[in-house]
């Protein structure tokens, strides 16, 4: 099983007629991804041409999109003026999924979406994030799929080729992956960790879950804090940028230590406090689970 | 990620710091009372601000760094520090003088001086610039500033009665001293919100009308101006009734600076790292380190790990490099330039998972950038993902001396080695 997204996913590409929509739309259909809808203001009615895509309606609005096609997800390749925007037409829209990829959207725009959202039943993935993949069912992002492989272990993380170096070890090993999450490196996210910990350990088909921090705010201690409460399955660890300098942005909007808060260490302690095992070297991620897999009990 | 920059309008942006006495300038502008005050750049310019300020002033150096008042003023030519007639500590970055005469006398001890500070790290910065202020007569000082709350998604607005103080040390030693205020967005800092904070850092009742109008329009302008940080600290009282922001800070967003292209011009360039100003032009995130092993990879969090894994093997980074999700051969070629020109760069890790993007693709830029830089440090790849092979093959036909190496632990080993290899 997974979380979030599946097979039963019906996906609306926001701005799928600029380069990037196109590209990944594409993509997601070669993964296998339900692509029933796109949106761009202006242009709906137009045929796409490019390659695989001629079937996919293109709607102005969408909460025309969603009447017409039961969308019940949606992905945003939407520059960062007008993001937050999209974010909110597609929860006014009633998608009960958004996945925000756009980096670069304003904080104060992003305290506002999230402020409406808390109103909503919508749940947003994002921003500046590569997507979320369940794989072998299906792709929404930017995520290369070919180095996913269908199990049991679910991965959260704030980056995104970190991401894939994690899967890649995983996927080396023969560990399949339940759904892989970016929540995204910006200082407000939609998603945090705390949630995705909360939907994997209601999933049966997750055994796992590879957790991949960040320096910058407290996310990581917030998860520490609920694992040592209440989550039961085995949890992998790994912070970056515990070389980072204090009081520089790392290329994330939201990785920066300041204040002298959210250094790695500080995030890495309160993690092993909780129980967790906290790899301090990337090339390790893909070991620790196997290591922590081998011993669980055969039985779930 | 890739929508921003593949489509050109989020693009990589360049951080903007600001000088006191422009934080100051836009706070003003918001109706936040400041001391009054000039900015000079030669000694007979601060006589003459402090002949029109009333010759009692406060001259201060503007540089993008705190801790200036405790901050070791040093002599460009001899590098000690510079001493004062009289006076058992040398001169800081602020100075109370008693008329234009001093004035003039110390603008130019401190013009030309490198200003070391807590936060300037051992190398200090050129001064270049100074505020020369009015001198108040305070009766006491107070902490207010607004950020963002990460846990709450909210900005807070901060206050305490421990003035001067850094508000996170204040934190760790005396909470009960701060009060803080969420704002919601659609509800906006309300004056009940800006009296409670007035009431609860103590300003004296007299007073309380000025602070919270002066506690609203900081709000107005930390909303308007986009900022991530704004910080008045000290706030002060004064001996003839006045509430005033005695320094200032602002921190503006980024991902904001679209919307205000005016700020992009208070940009200081002597304030920043040449090399990190040479990388803004290409659109690539580059921050330079003191270690000696130089490092290009793609992903934020890929090369933080990067850096990471290199010192458990023993090295220290000379650098953040993050080429980004959909670099060009060009814009890899850019990034090995810049981070090749450190002279402390003993060798160089290429750290690439290719996602989006293709390991060809980054071959191609690393072979025709080391072609014409006509590298001799040593190189180690480490390719992954999207078209590896291809990319290897690469690599391996160019002819260059490069070390190909599997995985990461591996490539941060033959870096390590060949960084401490190169050095004896």
């Amino acid at each position: 099983m997974s979380i979030l997204v599946g097979r039963e996913t019906r996906l609306l590409v926001a701005g799928i007629t600029g380069r990037e929509g196109t590209f990944h739309t594409r993509q997601a259909i070669a993964y296998g991804t339900n692509v029933v809808a796109g949106v761009t203001p202006g242009k709906g009615g137009i045929a796409l041409t490019a390659d695989g895509l001629e079937k996919i309606p293109v709607f102005d609005t969408v909460a025309e999109a969603v009447e017409k096609t039961d969308a019940n997800a949606s992905v945003l390749f939407v520059p960062p003026p007008f993001a937050a925007d999209a974010i909110l037409e597609s929860a006014d829209a009633g998608v009960p999924l958004v996945v925000c990829i756009t980096e670069g959207i304003p904080i104060l725009d992003m305290v506002r979406v999230k402020a409406a959202l808390t109103r909503s039943a919508t749940r947003l993935i994002g921003p500046n994030c590569p997507g979320i993949i369940s794989p072998g069912k299906c792709k929404i992002g930017i995520m290369p799929g070919s180095i996913h492989r269908e199990g049991s272990v679910g991965v959260i993380s704030r980056s995104g080729t970190l991401t894939y170096e994690a899967v890649f070890q995983l996927t080396e090993r023969g560990i399949g992956q339940s759904t892989c999450i970016g929540i995204g490196g910006d200082p407000v996210a939609g998603t945090s960790f705390t949630d995705l910990l909360e939907l994997f350990a209601r999933d049966p088909g997750t055994d796992a879950v590879v957790l991949i921090g960040e320096i910058g705010g407290a996310a990581e201690e917030t998860a520490a804090d609920y694992i040592r409460r209440e989550f039961r399955k085995p949890v992998v660890a790994f912070i970056a940028g515990q070389t980072a300098p204090p009081g520089r942005r790392m290329g994330h909007a939201g990785a920066i230590i300041s204040g002298g808060h959210g250094t790695a260490k500080e995030k890495m302690v309160a993690l092993t406090a909780a129980g967790i095992e906290v790899v301090s070297s990337p090339a390790d991620i893909g070991e620790a689970v196997a290591r922590r897999l081998a011993s669980r009990p055969a039985a779930r | 990620m890739a929508a921003g920059r593949g489509n050109g309008t989020g693009a990589r942006r360049r951080s903007v710091k600001i000088h006191e006495y422009q934080a100051k300038a836009i706070l003003a502008n918001f109706g936040v009372t400041i001391p009054r005050g000039e900015v000079v750049l030669a000694p007979d310019e601060a006589r003459e601000a402090a002949r029109r300020l009333g010759g009692r002033v406060v001259i201060k150096a503007q540089i993008h760094a705190g801790g200036r008042g405790k901050g070791v003023a040093h002599d460009p030519r001899t590098g000690n520090p510079i001493p004062l007639p009289g006076e058992a500590k040398p001169l800081g970055g602020v100075r109370v003088v008693r008329d234009a005469d001093e004035a003039e006398r110390i603008a130019s001890l401190l013009l030309g001086c490198r200003l070391k500070t807590i936060q300037t790290g051992p190398e200090g910065r050129v001064v270049k610039r100074l505020l020369v202020e009015e001198a108040l007569d305070i009766e006491k000082e107070y902490y207010v500033g607004i950020a963002l709350d990460r846990a709450l998604s909210l900005p807070v607005v901060m206050a305490s009665s421990e003035g001067g103080v850094e508000i996170e040390k204040v934190a760790l030693e005396n909470p009960a001293a701060i009060r803080r205020e969420a704002v919601h967005p659609a509800v906006g800092f309300r004056p009940y919100a800006a009296r409670k904070i007035a009431y609860g850092i103590g300003i004296p009742r007299a007073l309380t009308g000025a602070a919270t109008s002066l506690l609203s329009a900081l709000y107005t302008a930390t909303e308007r101006s986009d900022a991530s940080l704004a910080e008045i600290n000290p706030l002060v009282t004064t001996r003839d009734g006045r509430v005033v922001a005695l320094d200032a800070k602002i921190n503006f967003d980024d991902n904001a600076l679209h919307r205000h292209p005016e700020y992009r011009e208070l940009r200081d360039l002597d304030e920043e790292d040449p090399l990190e100003v040479e990388a803004s032009k290409f659109g690539l995130n580059y921050i330079k380190l003191s270690g000696s092993v130089g490092c290009m990879v793609n992903g934020a969090g890929l090369a933080m790990a990067t850096m990471d894994i290199i010192k458990l093997a023993g090295g220290e980074p000379a650098n953040f490099l993050d080429v980004g999700g959909g670099a060009t051969t060009e814009q890899v070629a850019n990034a090995f330039r810049i981070l090749l020109s450190d002279p402390n760069v003993r060798a160089v890790l290429i750290n690439i998972f290719g996602g989006i993007m293709r390991c060809d693709v980054v071959a191609e830029g690393v072979v025709a950038a080391a072609r014409q830089e006509r590298v001799s440090r040593p190189i180690v790849v480490r390719l992954e993902g999207t078209n590896v092979e291809r990319g290897r093959e690469i690599l391996k036909n160019s002819g260059l001396r490069l070390t190909v190496a599997k995985g990461m632990e591996d490539a941060a080993r033959k870096v390590v080695a060949a960084a401490s290899g190169s050095a004896a």
